[in-house]
């Protein structure tokens, strides 16, 4: 039984791992935004030197 | 017809509904926004890969757009560093409000300026604030070149005053999210430690498990107490510092006594201790602290004349034109008004003539004409060439803006209810420490060890947490319905308010009628399919707002092209189409028959060469049932009306209002008279208007509602903001909002219920750990769920 003790530690460790992620998140401002990132990430950010004639 | 084709028109981009069919390419090409237009250039003119090559384009985009000095200002020293967030000598950081950003080509747009212009290192978009952030090289662009490029662009940010004068940017709060996010989690895994508590199964457990568990459960619990309820605490103090109690006393003493009974069972090692329940209380407490402090972020209700007053003027020094902030503006000070300009301070006008556009201020879209030495109230707009005036007082003491001096916007509203709380708190704390003592009293001579069990319980279960939770929950879907149907309050608070509101008082125009749809008619000869075409051919050249009005009545039909076309400020337009001479204006313009003569109407007379053909009428448009809603109004309630304007349409108003509460010719500072005095005699009063002279009764009254037909357009500082086509809802909306005051007040009573049985068990000295973990959420939960559920229920009957 005492594997148990084991295993609420870990999961302890790991809900808090999350929970410090959504601090982390929240802090870093992640949630003032919701929907830039979304269409920010789509965008190419090649440099000038790239050619684009293809088509 | 005509409304059918501009319902219709999609951006050829994005797909997005366009505002209006102003930006376009070719013919049939319509786009919603500059930046959709510009990336459809760039897609169309190198192929689909270009899209991301915006380098490669710069001519596209950048078609010179010769903005005059219109934004000059941003070069004087003093106003430049009081806009920017962050000034060095190669890096300037500035973030500007930009009202257009809408789709993801505008956040592409801005996102890559520095692709366009040298000097941009970065520019990020804030799309749920529509915001843009920049930060740009000042030795190489200056803040009025980022600004004229902006503009280029179809995204001409807004600086206002307000900018200026008030820098301080809030920044949103999270603290209340960490808390929850913090308490949420201490409060699951609580709650899963405490599993074979609540099924007894201590038989199966080893005994050092049974107290790991325990003390994991202690560790979890400090955050909550000290961290997530922190805010009960301070709040408890500091009303109890202030010699008055609130509901967070009773809270505060509650959630103590159940830390630290539990803290003694499990140092003592009587028992598990409430754990559980204390992390499950905070954490509704908290949610319900979030819903009460809901508001719509993006719809801003603070707004004083600073937010749309422009941020710099230009004045005549030495013969030379300079930019100064309008704070600085003095008395005798010579200003420069160009076309759309605001006029930020009262003054006399010195050219000749001019066209004052007063919408803003009273929501009459007509412009005045003024001549020479007249004197000109600030918040105008001229339309049309450049006008100069002599500044008469400044901005700050000028007659629109030393509305904003009155005391009535010094002092916050307060929330009736609140105070319905607040005295029920003070018994409510009495009440149940008196009961916890008296219990503890009778333990100390029956049975001493039974003491401090009964004096806790008491204390623990009488923690009004339902009661706290049911006011924020019950406001907060209330809200939501509102929100749902158009109508959207500035805070929970104000639902309260319009619960108790016995005297409504209304502006006339633009809150009775509607500004922009005024009805267009013709009256007189009746007009050749030829003249159909050929008068608005004429007036799409013209940017007076009646010209635009006949071009929208006669369908924009503008096929043809005047040889000649002249505009006489003031008088009208004339012009030749096809050999005929046209002219459009005023009685003094166009020669007319006597019984054609009006006076308070706003008519446009027709003549086509030289012989008169009859006018358009533009009568005002009073809002779909408004003599229903007001009949239905005025069997409940007393209604007045204050008009800005002269007595018109007295026979239709006086029987819906009577002939005493009908008040023409008001000023802003009338109108916030006229509402303190009725609230002087004690009545809740309702304000509606529009503008931003009903600013003052706006603040003053007890409900300020703002009709709009777009949410998003300005609007004054106000309580509640109502779409205009739910107007002739309000009554529901009213009794709606008494409803779930009476439905708070009807789970006040439900959550007493559950607090005398708790207490009536817990005088007994036994409350077991899983009672309590059970009885305090569901005692909650149930009352929470009362609230909520009859507000839906009562919303949906109502068809809400």
């Amino acid at each position: 039984m005492s594997v148990i003790l084991v295993l609420v530690t870990l999961s302890m460790i790991v809900a808090g791992s999350f929970l410090g992620a959504f601090i982390w998140a929240m802090k870093s401002g992640q949630y003032e935004d919701t929907y830039s990132p979304s269409v920010r990430m789509l965008f190419e950010d090649k440099k000038e030197e790239s050619s684009h004639k293809q088509v | 017809m005509e409304t059918l084709i501009a319902e219709d028109i999609k951006c050829h981009h994005c797909g997005d509904t366009c505002p209006d069919t102003s930006i376009h390419l070719e013919a049939d090409k319509f786009f919603c926004c500059e930046g959709c237009k510009t990336v459809y250039e760039i897609l169309s003119e190198n192929g689909m890969c270009s899209y991301y090559d915006l380098s490669k384009n710069p001519g596209i985009t950048l078609k010179g757009k010769n903005f005059g000095s219109k934004y000059a200002y941003l070069s004087n020293q003093e106003i430049a560093q009081s806009l920017l967030n962050y000034a060095s000598e190669n890096l300037n950081k500035i973030t500007f409000y930009i009202p257009t950003i809408h789709c993801s080509s505008c956040i592409w747009l801005l996102e890559n300026l520095y692709k366009l212009r040298k000097g941009i290192s970065v520019s990020r978009v804030n799309f749920m604030k529509k915001e843009l952030a920049i930060s740009f090289n000042p030795t190489i662009l200056s803040l009025q070149k980022v600004v004229e490029l902006l503009a280029t662009l179809g995204y001409a940010p807004e600086i206002s005053l307000e900018e200026y004068t008030n820098k301080t940017q809030e920044k949103t709060s999270y603290s209340i999210f960490l808390k929850m996010g913090i308490v949420g989690f201490c409060t699951g895994n609580i709650m899963l430690l405490s599993f074979p508590e609540y099924f007894g199964l201590d038989d199966v457990m080893e005994s050092g498990h049974k107290q790991y568990f325990t003390w994991l459960n202690v560790v979890l619990s400090l955050p909550v107490f000290f961290y997530g309820a922190s805010g009960y605490f301070i709040s408890a103090w500091q009303s109890l510092r202030e010699k008055v109690i609130n509901l967070d006393v009773p809270i505060s003493i509650g959630i103590t006594a159940l830390f630290g009974r539990s803290l003694y069972e499990t140092l003592s090692g009587v028992g598990p201790g409430y754990w559980d329940s204390l992390a499950g209380l905070i954490f509704f407490l908290l949610i319900g602290k979030w819903l009460q402090n809901k508001t719509y972020e993006n719809l801003s209700f603070e707004r004083k004349y600073t937010s749309y007053f422009p941020l710099a003027a230009t004045i005549l020094k030495n013969g030379q034109e300079e930019s100064i902030p309008v704070s600085q503006l003095k008395t005798g000070d010579t200003l420069i008004i160009r076309n759309r300009e605001l006029i930020p301070a009262d003054s006399l006008l010195v050219s000749t003539t001019a066209q004052i556009d007063y919408s803003f201020v009273t929501g009459e879209a007509e412009p005045v004409e003024k001549k020479a030495s007249d004197y000109i109230y600030a918040g105008g707009r001229q339309v049309g060439t450049n006008i100069e005036l002599t500044v008469q007082k400044p901005v700050s003491q000028s007659y629109l803006t030393q509305l904003w001096n009155n005391e009535a916007f010094a002092k916050e509203k307060t929330t009736p209810v609140t105070k319905l709380a607040a005295n029920f708190a003070r018994y409510f704390t009495y009440i149940t420490l008196s009961i916890a003592i008296l219990a503890a009293i009778f333990w100390f001579f029956v049975d001493k060890s039974l003491m401090w069990n009964a004096f806790t319980a008491v204390l623990i279960v009488a923690c009004p947490c339902a009661l706290s939770l049911s006011m924020p929950f019950t406001m907060e879907n209330t809200m939501r319905i509102f929100g749902k149907n158009g109508v959207y309050v500035k805070n929970p608070g104000v639902i309260q308010h319009l619960a108790t509101i016995r005297h409504m008082v209304f502006d006339k125009t633009g809150t009775l009628t509607q500004n922009k749809e005024a009805g267009v008619s013709f009256v007189g000869n009746p007009l050749t399919a030829e003249e159909k075409q050929a008068i608005p051919s004429l007036t799409a050249h013209s940017t007076h707002p009646l010209s635009r009005k006949i071009s929208k009545y006669l369908s924009e039909n503008t096929a043809l092209e005047p040889s000649i076309f002249q505009e006489k400020t003031g008088k009208g337009i004339e012009g030749v189409i096809n050999g005929q001479i046209i002219r459009l204006g005023s009685a003094s313009f166009v020669p007319i028959p006597e019984k054609d003569k009006a006076v308070g109407v706003s008519r446009v007379y027709v003549a086509v060469n030289g012989v008169y053909k009859g006018y358009f009428q533009f009568d005002v448009r009073y809002r779909q049932g408004l003599q229903q809603v007001l009949e239905k109004l005025k069997s409940t309630y007393k209604l007045s009306l204050l008009s800005g304007d002269h007595p018109v349409d007295v026979p239709l108003l006086q029987p819906l209002f009577g002939n005493s509460n009908l008040h023409f010719e008001q000023s802003p500072s009338d109108k916030l008279r006229y509402i303190a005095q009725l609230q002087a005699k004690g009545e809740k009063v309702l304000m509606a208007g529009d503008g931003l002279n009903d600013a003052g009764a706006l603040k003053q009254s007890d409900v300020g509602l703002v009709l709009t037909e777009d949410v998003h357009a300005f609007f004054p500082a106000c309580d509640v903001l109502m779409d205009a086509k739910q107007f002739s809802r309000l009554p529901d909306f009213i009794r709606f909002s008494q409803t779930s005051v009476n439905i708070v007040k009807v789970s006040f009573l439900l959550s007493l219920v559950y607090n005398f049985i708790g207490i009536s068990l817990a005088v007994s000295g036994s409350l077991s750990p899983v009672f309590a973990a059970i009885f305090m959420p569901l005692s909650s939960m149930s009352v929470v769920g009362f609230a909520v559920g009859v507000s839906s229920l009562y919303a949906r009957f109502r068809k809400l």
